[in-house]
């Protein structure tokens, strides 16, 4: 298990992409909310995040994945995810995320319709 | 009656940010070696990362570390995780109104909630000499 942390971006037109590689914990998802608020600022109000390779994300990460829908719903915009493990998505269940932003099974239904 | 075979192996991790993943991968390698599923792994991984964590933010430990013990059974996997620090308040693990603090996305105080929704069984130990949390993953 790699304690390294990327987070790689794409952008398309009227969304953005968002891959995290590696665990999320406290730092990792701060990180993460930069890069959300960067692309938000860069005028993508409709964000993707794919947890294809993230298999762990324990509750702080979690707190601040939340800190990130309030501040997309602050500025009009959307989260989705999409290729969560059967635990993360119980989990997102579980802390009220799913009720305040989407969850797809992979990007290309992610991305279907935005 | 067979008699049951018992292993177990002991771990003290130091309080210290990421140690975490030492006891969670460690619990992922017995897992495995147990045969649980894929799931399974990934909801003891969590359930001990969240018992970690709670110990290194809230437990002011004077040894700072944490001790893990995994107890290998025929018939599950049993996790105890101990620390010296200040023990909490049984008030804190009241099992509390999920739904309502799902709906207004309260962001922390969920550790014990996702120990509890992960693992089969979950006791809590705490006084002022410290807490320790057994909690209990059956075997398919």
């Amino acid at each position: 298990m790699a304690t390294s942390f990327s987070v790689n971006t794409r952008t398309e037109d009227g969304y953005a992409v968002i891959q995290t590689d590696g665990y999320l914990n406290g730092p990792t998802a701060e990180k993460l909310a930069e890069t959300a608020k960067d692309l938000m600022n860069q005028g993508y109000s409709t964000l993707v995040i794919n947890l294809e390779k993230t298999r762990l994300v324990n509750s702080i990460g979690i707190s601040i994945l939340i800190e990130i829908i309030e501040f997309l719903q602050e500025h009009g915009g959307m989260l989705h995810f999409c290729h969560l493990t059967p635990v993360i998505e119980r989990t997102f269940k579980m802390m009220g995320l799913a009720q305040h932003a989407e969850i797809h099974p992979d990007e290309a239904s992610a991305t279907t319709n935005l | 009656m067979a008699k049951q075979v018992r292993r177990e192996v002991t771990l003290n991790i130091p309080i210290h940010p990421n140690m975490e993943l030492v006891a969670a991968h460690t619990a992922s390698i017995i897992a495995e070696i147990m045969d649980f599923e894929e799931t399974h792994i990934d909801e003891i991984q969590l359930a001990i990362i969240e018992t970690c964590i709670n110990a290194f933010e809230h437990s002011n430990s004077e040894d700072n570390k944490v001790t893990v013990t995994y107890v290998l059974t025929d018939d599950d996997l049993e996790l105890k995780i101990t620390d010296h620090g200040v023990g909490f308040g049984m008030d804190k693990t009241e099992f509390i109104d999920g739904e309502t603090r799902a709906e207004a996305m309260q962001k922390r105080g969920w550790g014990l909630e996702i120990i509890r929704e992960m693992m089969d069984e979950v006791k809590i130990d705490s006084n002022d000499g410290g807490t320790t949390i057994t909690m209990l993953k059956k075997r398919a």
